[in-house]
């Protein structure tokens, strides 16, 4: 027992020892997304790619201020729930990490960012793509993906000017997510010259969109928009087929799934389409070696939003190597006029935070799966 | 003098010298964040979540404990306070209103709403009642996130952001005080100043609870008939418990706009009215005592489970089969059944004179 | 007027799952007074419970008619909401019979968290496709106005459950003794009815509906998830409430009558209120009708009983 604890100790001394000589400095970041409940998968591949970040920082050695800085990742579960999200936020403020990844869902990212700008720690969030996150004024909040105005946007202009609708029902769950894109959406259909037939709506539990799919027909429009999540959008995608609709079914980044496919079965046709933010991982400057990397080292494939995390911890580890200094003050400024060329592309942020030049990419259903037909800057 | 009756009831087992109990509580009570604190700034915060909740429940016991009215809606009223305080306090329509008039016309409309949900339903009661509450709150619920249309009211599904923090004489909560060298956290500043809203609300209750009111309620709660018979304006006293338990409702929600910053329709779902009644079933309907300590636990579960329940598991089973939030579910959903069931008056149960609890004929 | 049609089809869809559904909680209301929240969840069990036997038959033995797998998947699902919706009542219910009303009303919304929570663990949270075993080929019987075959077969077979029901209640000894139970259970009693057994049977028979009622939603909708039940429940209830509680013809008319309600609802709610409400304030319309019914007309339509029951 003794023996043991003696040879415990001189380990550990050896270490420290170790450690001194390489003068080692910690970084924690954090990451922020849900690791249980329904949205885990999102969460964990944000984690992962985060991780991949951290992992190919410290095989370079990085040194800043002189000292080779060794980055360790503070992974936290805000189960996309906006008030946990706030604990877990002032969790990480405490533990001291330099900066954040995260949050994943726009809800959790909202509430969580006002916590951050008080403690002065950078945040940059992967995924969540509410407009409103970077519109509320914060210096430390930051977005390394295309927000969902921008997504409406292109899917408006693209409806109108390349699929050459004229007429446009618009329908949305009622939630955040939904309105926002349907309200974006309208916005462009109008301005490039649509005319938007009927606004209806629905909400996110709902299954039964007979009455409003009715009332459209009626209307006899050339294409129908859904702002929402594919369990919506699929069951809406059956009953259109089962009205003999023969409009185009247009949805955002939340139809755009795998799910979406495998729910609506045989009510997909060439006449959907659907957009999400960025650009096909196979058309990412670096998307084909890191597919292969992530594989290799998870096991699993990428499920969205892997390469985003990546590109957000690299963007945190350009600033502070950038400005030199691992402390949030400092290399905040150094945030703000990145310029660095990531997975997903190039990552320099505008005033508000938001990506520049943030890409869409229009999806079209064809052959079982999405094809990526344009991708929109 | 009613003070034997007024004073918590706690069961036999817990009823040492109360001149050493009240300190222990006031001390306890003070105390907490403080300890919170050596473990992290957020557990502060869940503190703080725990005040409003607590506020909550007591208002809700208001109606279910003392009048015996069950309202499934309850969060409606949460709402109606959190949405005044964003209407009056925050740039979405660039009014800033100091908090001392906010707070009071939040509790008011809170008010008024129970009074509006309280009036055309004062015939039924029982589980009629239970479920048109239940619709109540849902209507709100959609009213808020639909009035974006035709006219921006609400800011509909996407809340209303950057709220204005709770600011008392100048001081502002969220931010940290700076006092003679010392940090004191934005999180003990708020926690301190729900406690001092709890600690008001308890003893307006406990002095409801002993007045001609409390007993008027105690009186329908038990037997409505007998209660009209012997001269009880019952419409009046059922209004009232609406009015007041709304009441209690509207300032825990004014406080949480201020709090968190944020409001959106999503924040006050049925299953918050759930989780607030399940807190006062479980401390035991009735009884202040209870209700609080029911409150502190069910805020505090999903917290323990996330910090227990997940490294158990991934220790046990090398992965985590329950999710913490599945965990919680269960618990509550297994508490309201259990509870009924072994112990319908809840884990300290209420032990006022008048409040027999036979079992009567349904 | 081909969209007046066509929102009285889909009206009619709806309104007779909901009449099914309605008719469960109707019984039990009509015989012990009180609401079965956890009704609904026996529909989201006998959904989930079909397509489970539906998915692993077609894996057993691929190529079975589609016809034998829905049956299949009713013969197993109807008993096994059967006996859950036994077990609700034996030991959630029956010790709290004489209770303050407020107990088996807490207990029965903690039941109907507890199913859904036990369902989101046995089949996780994602949506299932639930395969459309009747086909949903849109038929166009006049200019304008669509029907699926699956819709006939909806409207069709809960028709026949409710008559058979209707037999049931009043043609059958059973039928008689749940009419004398629910008149007073202590006097059935002395009058030599076996209560209890009673009482079980409108808990086993109403959760067979609600099994079929699931079966038929999921294949409408072609989805199924644990969450399904609770707002189809909520809305059957008021469906019986709208017929007045406790009444079998009031609980399917109040069923079509919310179906009709809602369908024309999201249709003409703009036009009607000058575009100040719409299709968003669907959901509000059940809950609407159910204060109005109970505060003005608390018997419902076809009411025998009053609300207010002491």
């Amino acid at each position: 027992m003794k023996q043991n604890k003696l040879i415990f100790a001189l380990a550990a001394a050896t270490l420290a020892a170790g450690a001194v000589q390489a003068k080692e400095v910690v970084v924690r970041i954090g990451h922020a997304g849900p690791l249980t409940g329904p949205a885990a998968a999102f969460g964990k591949d944000g984690e992962n790619g985060a991780r991949l970040a951290i992992e190919d920082a410290n095989a370079k050695g990085i040194k800043i201020g002189g000292d080779t800085v060794k980055f360790e990742l503070v992974s936290e579960d805000d189960q996309a729930d906006p008030r946990t999200a706030t604990t877990v936020a002032q969790r990480l403020t405490d533990s001291g990490v330099k900066g954040v990844v995260g949050h994943v869902t726009s809800g959790a990212s909202i509430p969580a960012s006002r916590i951050y700008e008080q403690a002065g720690i950078p945040v940059i969030t992967p995924s969540s793509t509410s407009p409103k996150l970077t519109q509320q004024g914060y210096k430390m909040t930051f977005r390394v993906i295309a927000n969902d105005l921008q997504q409406g946007n292109a899917l408006g202009k693209y409806a109108v000017d390349q699929l050459k609708a004229k007429k446009i029902a618009v329908i949305d769950d009622r939630t955040a997510y939904g309105q926002g894109l349907a309200d974006a959406f309208a916005n462009s259909v109008k301005t490039s010259g649509g005319q938007i037939a009927g606004r209806e709506f629905t909400n996110d539990k709902a299954t039964d969109f007979m009455a409003i799919l009715t009332k459209i027909k009626a209307m006899n429009p050339d294409a129908v928009f859904y702002g929402g999540m594919d369990a919506q959008a699929a069951p809406l995608a059956r009953q259109m087929k089962q009205l003999g609709m023969t409009a185009k079914l247009l949805t955002g980044d939340g139809g755009c799934t795998g799910e979406m496919i495998k729910m609506a079965g045989d009510a997909l046709s060439a006449t959907t389409f659907c957009t999400q933010a960025g650009i096909p991982l196979d058309k990412m400057p670096g998307g084909a070696a890191f597919r292969t990397q992530f594989k290799q080292r998870f096991g699993n494939d990428i499920h969205v939003y892997a390469p985003y995390a990546y590109d957000a911890m690299m963007s945190v580890i350009e600033a502070m190597k950038t400005a030199n200094s691992v402390e949030p003050a400092k290399y905040q400024p150094a945030l703000r006029s990145l310029a660095y060329q990531g997975v997903t592309g190039p990552v320099a942020f505008d005033d508000k935070g938001d990506i520049k030049g943030g890409s869409i990419t229009v999806y079209n259903f064809d052959a079982g799966k999405w094809a990526p037909l344009q991708t929109i800057q | 003098m009613t003070t034997t009756s007024s004073a918590l009831p706690l069961p036999a087992s817990f009823a040492f010298d109360r001149r050493v109990q009240r300190p222990l509580v006031i001390l306890l009570a003070l105390a907490a964040p403080l300890i919170a604190l050596a473990m992290g700034k957020s557990w502060v915060r869940v503190l703080d979540f725990a005040l409003l909740y607590v506020l909550l429940a007591i208002g809700l016991n208001l109606v279910v404990g003392f009048a015996g009215l069950l309202d499934l809606g309850y969060i409606a009223f949460y709402a109606v306070g959190a949405y005044t305080w964003a209407f009056l306090a925050s740039p979405h329509f660039g009014i800033h209103l100091p908090f001392w008039i906010v707070l009071p016309l939040g509790a008011a409309f809170a008010a008024l709403a129970g009074i509006a949900l309280g009036f055309p339903t004062l015939r039924l009661r029982g589980d009629y009642l239970a479920i048109v509450t239940l619709g109540f709150g849902e209507i709100i619920r959609i009213f808020m996130n639909n009035l974006n249309q035709p006219i921006n009211i609400t800011n509909g599904p996407q809340g209303i952001d950057s709220i204005d923090p709770l600011t008392i004489a100048g001081l502002d909560l969220s931010r940290d005080l700076d006092l003679f060298g010392f940090q004191i956290s934005s999180l003990l500043l708020y926690y301190y100043a729900f406690l001092a809203c709890v600690v008001f609300a308890i003893i307006l209750v406990r002095r409801l609870q002993i007045s001609r009111i409390g007993r008027a309620w105690a009186a329908i709660r038990d037997d409505e008939l007998a209660a009209k018979a012997i001269g009880i304006d019952t419409r009046m006293m059922k209004l009232l418990a609406f009015a007041l338990g709304a009441t209690f409702g509207g300032v825990s929600g004014g406080l949480f706009a201020a709090f968190q910053g944020f409001v959106s329709p999503e924040s006050f779902s049925l299953m918050e009215s759930i989780v607030v009644l399940t807190m006062i079933v479980l401390g035991g309907m009735g009884n202040l005592a209870g209700v609080i300590v029911g409150a502190i636990m069910l805020t505090a579960l999903p917290e323990l489970l996330r910090h227990f329940a997940v490294p158990m598991q991934m220790a046990l089973f090398g992965k985590t089969l329950l999710d913490p939030e599945v965990l919680r579910m269960l618990l509550l959903s297994l508490a309201m059944i259990v509870m009924m069931l072994v112990r319908p008056a809840g884990l300290l149960p209420a032990r006022t004179r008048y409040a027999h609890r036979d079992r009567r004929n349904a | 007027m081909e969209t007046f049609l066509q929102q009285t089809l889909n009206g009619l869809v709806s309104g007779s799952i909901y009449a099914l559904v309605a008719l469960g909680y109707t019984m039990v209301y009509g015989i012990l007074g009180l609401i079965n929240f956890a009704h609904g969840e026996l529909v989201m069990i006998g959904a989930l419970v079909a397509l489970q036997t539906v998915t692993l038959l077609n894996a057993a033995v691929p190529g079975l008619h589609p016809v034998i797998l829905l049956l299949a998947g009713v013969a197993v699902a109807v008993p096994v909401c059967m006996a859950v919706g036994y077990l609700i009542e034996r030991i959630g219910y029956r010790r709290l019979r004489n209770a303050p009303r407020l107990a088996p009303l807490i207990t029965a919304i903690g039941v109907s968290f507890l199913l859904q929570t036990l369902a989101m663990i046995i089949w996780g949270r994602e949506f299932h496709v639930f395969p459309q075993l009747v086909s949903t080929t849109p038929m166009q019987p006049m200019d304008g106005v669509v029907v699926s075959p699956l819709q006939i077969f909806t409207i069709v077979v809960a028709f026949a459950l409710m008559g058979g029901l209707m037999l049931l209640v009043n043609k059958s000894r059973l039928g008689r003794a749940m009419r004398a139970t629910a008149e007073n259970h202590r006097v059935a009693g002395l009058m030599g009815i076996n209560a209890n057994g009673v009482i079980a049977a409108t808990f086993i028979i109403g959760s067979g509906l609600a099994a079929l009622a699931g079966v038929l939603f999921a294949s409408n909708y072609a989805i199924a998830h644990y969450a399904m039940g609770f707002t189809p429940g909520l809305k059957a209830f008021t469906a019986a409430v709208l017929g007045g509680i406790g009444n079998l013809p009031g609980a399917m008319v109040g069923g079509l009558v919310l179906g009709l309600v809602e369908s024309f609802g999201a249709g003409y709610i703009e036009h009607l209120t000058f575009g100040f409400l719409n299709s968003s304030y669907q959901d509000i319309f059940a809950f609407m009708i159910l204060g109005a019914v109970l505060i003005f007309r608390p018997s419902g339509l076809l009411g025998e009983r009053v609300a207010d029951r002491a």
